[in-house]
């Protein structure tokens, strides 16, 4: 059997190897995502950081040569980003959705002014493993060609779960993120402790940031991202704040935005733009079916603006 | 800002009252230059000279009349695209859509432009007009039903909304409403000459600035003056007490939603009718999230947008100018709104702790 006997079957296939190449950045930011709304906050801002890091990932990986270091730069910067959105919102009535906003502007700002440089020199990509090894089929190799960072996403997703549900770290960002008042009494610091979950949220973003420009589509330029930052935020909402079922709505999300492409890819290029919008449309769908007026959504941390 | 109306009980201080104004002004003016303040700082750590930059700013922004022009130009876009942030803030609704409005108003306008181009002009650009500012009220107006009735984040919705309603220009104008004419940049067919929007007589900038500035006053009216605006400031402090008060809460997020909306769309209809001739990817040009920033300087006053719009937009008018003199890339306009926006959200924190507004320091015990 060759390429071209595959026939139709080879949409599910490309949208299976997209699911899984579109999804790991969805993921990283959902992750740090839900470890900041966890202790009480919202950073809309993750989007700004998801660009910034992958513009900073591209420019450390051209410069030295090894993409891993890209990687760590753009978590650095990513927890740059976090730490100011946290140190912010700890003033008193400052409202953390307006600076999610002014930080995904400052982000996205700062990322186009430094990655100008940057746009033409090609940095090395990051390793990929071929989980597609057992099959002669090149469309099938092409598909479970997969980034090393997808399982290191589902490594963090488990790691974060278990440490919310069975360590002391992950306790006390619950009991911050569910009630200020009964973590003072505790004798806890909230803005303190939020301001480390928001940053260590965005290096989660930065490392998402990073896999977009060093693996795919593996590249910097100005269109990396459009609101893949933002989907995010809204799949945690999805996910109702727990870690495993980010990684399914990941998936989930990761195949609606390989529709397009995999349409195209077998010949299909009618409506391209309209495919193209499908992530945007389902996220506005999943939103729009999981909300719920007047009464706080399940699972929500107590504390949350979005969710009081 | 610089509200001159009543309200002076005879209890009332008037130095206290003109002290909390004064604070209104200062505070924003103060932040402001706190902004431009960190972003010299990031010049200079980038060896280049903010008074240079000013000076260009200056220069290409407001130093002539053929920059004012420019300037002013550049300003009717982004004081309608600030007022669909600006009214459903009185909601405390964050909408930050208003790009997607712009680019909707503008496709409306576009694509039906060709269907009436048999009509006389007169007749024609409003109804160009109604069309573009309906999609975009419905499009606005529905955010704020989703927020209302669903309880969905109409912050993340509208700016999902944003980017669907790009992909949907895109799609229409690379398919059925491509004039075959546009070969580098699909377009709808360019309107006709007699439903293009001119200028101001005797001025270089087309009338868009007139709708922005008279947009601006309207809800200036609607917000400080009608019972609308008084229900709608008493809807954002507390839904509940609205509520309790019969007020009609539904009701008001979706009209000031779709109100946005509408100015959004009309900032559409000109950047067509006036500007660029037809609907194609020119139209998502950043307004909507200038705007946003607009707003937000403004404090969500209506009146305060008109000078913020003018200082930003001199901003963006010297943009070029700043690109080839300075070497900076384009983005400098963007990091230099970024450190405004981040400066003004932490001026937030000073109202009513800066010793020299409050009422006690004027003779009012509390």
């Amino acid at each position: 059997m060759n390429g071209t006997e595959l026939g139709l079957w080879a949409i599910p296939l490309a949208i299976l190897g997209g699911a899984i190449r579109v999804s790991t950045p969805f993921l990283f930011v959902s992750l740090g995502e839900v470890l900041t709304e966890r202790s009480g906050r919202i950073n809309l801002g993750l989007e700004g950081t998801l660009v910034f890091g992958a513009m900073s990932g591209y420019a450390i990986a051209c410069v030295t040569g090894l993409p891993w270091a890209g990687v760590l730069a753009a978590a650095g910067a990513g927890s740059l980003f976090g730490l100011v959105h946290g140190l912010v919102c700890s003033l008193p009535r400052v409202n953390d959705i307006a600076v999610g906003i002014s930080l995904m502007l400052l982000g996205t700002g700062l990322a186009y002014f430094f990655g100008k440089p940057f746009i033409q020199p090609v940095a090395p990509d990051l390793p990929a493993l071929e989980l597609g090894w057992w099959s002669d089929l090149p469309q099938v190799q092409a598909a479970l060609r997969v980034n090393v960072l997808f399982p290191v996403g589902i490594l963090a997703a488990l790691l974060l779960w278990w440490m919310f549900r069975a360590t002391r770290i992950g306790l006390l960002v619950r009991v911050v993120g569910d009630s200020t008042d009964a973590a003072r009494a505790m004798g806890l610091r909230p803005a303190f402790i939020r301001t480390l979950a928001t940053a260590a949220g965005g290096a989660f973003a930065g490392v998402g940031g990073a896999y977009l420009s060093l693996f795919y589509p593996g590249s910097w330029n100005e269109g990396i991202s459009s609101g893949q930052g933002l989907m995010a935020v809204a799949l945690v909402i999805f996910a109702r704040w727990n870690p495993i079922a980010c990684l399914g709505a990941a998936l989930l999300f990761g195949g609606a935005g390989a529709l397009g492409p995999a349409l195209q890819s077998v010949g299909i290029p009618d409506g391209y733009y309209l495919f193209y919008a499908m992530p945007y449309v389902m996220t506005l769908g999943v939103l729009i079916a999981t909300s719920s007026p007047g009464r706080a959504m399940a699972g929500a941390p107590g504390e949350l603006s979005i969710s009081k | 800002m610089g509200r001159k109306r009543g309200g002076i009980r005879p209890s009332d201080s008037s130095l206290a009252v003109l002290a909390r104004r004064a604070e209104a002004v200062a505070v924003p003016a103060g932040a402001l230059l706190a902004g431009l303040a960190a972003f010299s700082l990031f010049l200079l750590l980038l060896g280049k000279s903010p008074a240079e930059f000013y000076a260009l700013v200056y220069k290409a922004g407001f130093g002539t009349w053929f920059s004012w022009q420019n300037t002013l130009s550049r300003t009717a876009p982004l004081l309608l695209a600030a007022l669909c942030v600006a009214l459903p803030a009185r909601l405390g609704l964050v909408v930050i859509g208003g790009e997607g409005a712009i680019v909707l108003g503008g496709l409306a306008c576009g694509a039906l432009g060709g269907a009436l181009s048999g009509l006389p002009g007169a007749v024609a650009i409003p109804l160009l007009a109604a069309a573009g500012v309906l999609a975009a009220g419905v499009w606005i107006g529905a955010v704020g039903a989703l927020r209302h009735y669903r309880g969905v984040n109409e912050t993340i919705a509208s700016l999902l909304m944003a980017y669907i309603a790009i992909a949907l220009m895109n799609h229409l104008v690379e398919g059925p409403f491509r004039d075959p004419a546009s070969l580098n940049k699909p377009s709808t067919a360019p309107l006709a000459e007699h439903l293009r929007i001119g200028d101001i007589p005797g001025w270089d900038v087309h009338w868009g600035l007139v709708a922005g500035i008279v947009g601006c006053l309207v809800s200036w009216v609607l917000v400080e003056r009608t019972t609308w605006g008084f229900a709608a400031r008493i809807a954002g402090g507390n839904v509940r007490a609205a509520l309790v008060q019969g007020l009609p809460v539904g009701r008001l997020v979706v009209g000031f939603a779709a109100l946005g909306g509408v100015f959004a769309g009309l900032a559409g209809v000109f950047e067509v009718a006036a500007v660029h001739g037809s609907a194609n990817a020119s139209l998502a040009a950043g307004y909507g999230y200038t705007g946003i920033l607009i707003a937000f300087l403004a404090r969500h006053n209506p009146l305060a947008i008109i000078p913020v719009a003018v200082l930003l937009a001199g901003f963006e008018a010297s943009s070029g100018l700043v690109q080839r003199r300075m070497d900076l890339p384009d983005a400098t306009v963007l990091v230099l709104q970024g450190f405004t926006f981040v400066a003004i959200l932490v001026s937030e924190t000073l109202y009513g702790r800066l010793r020299v507004f409050t009422p006690e320091t004027w003779g009012i015990p509390r």
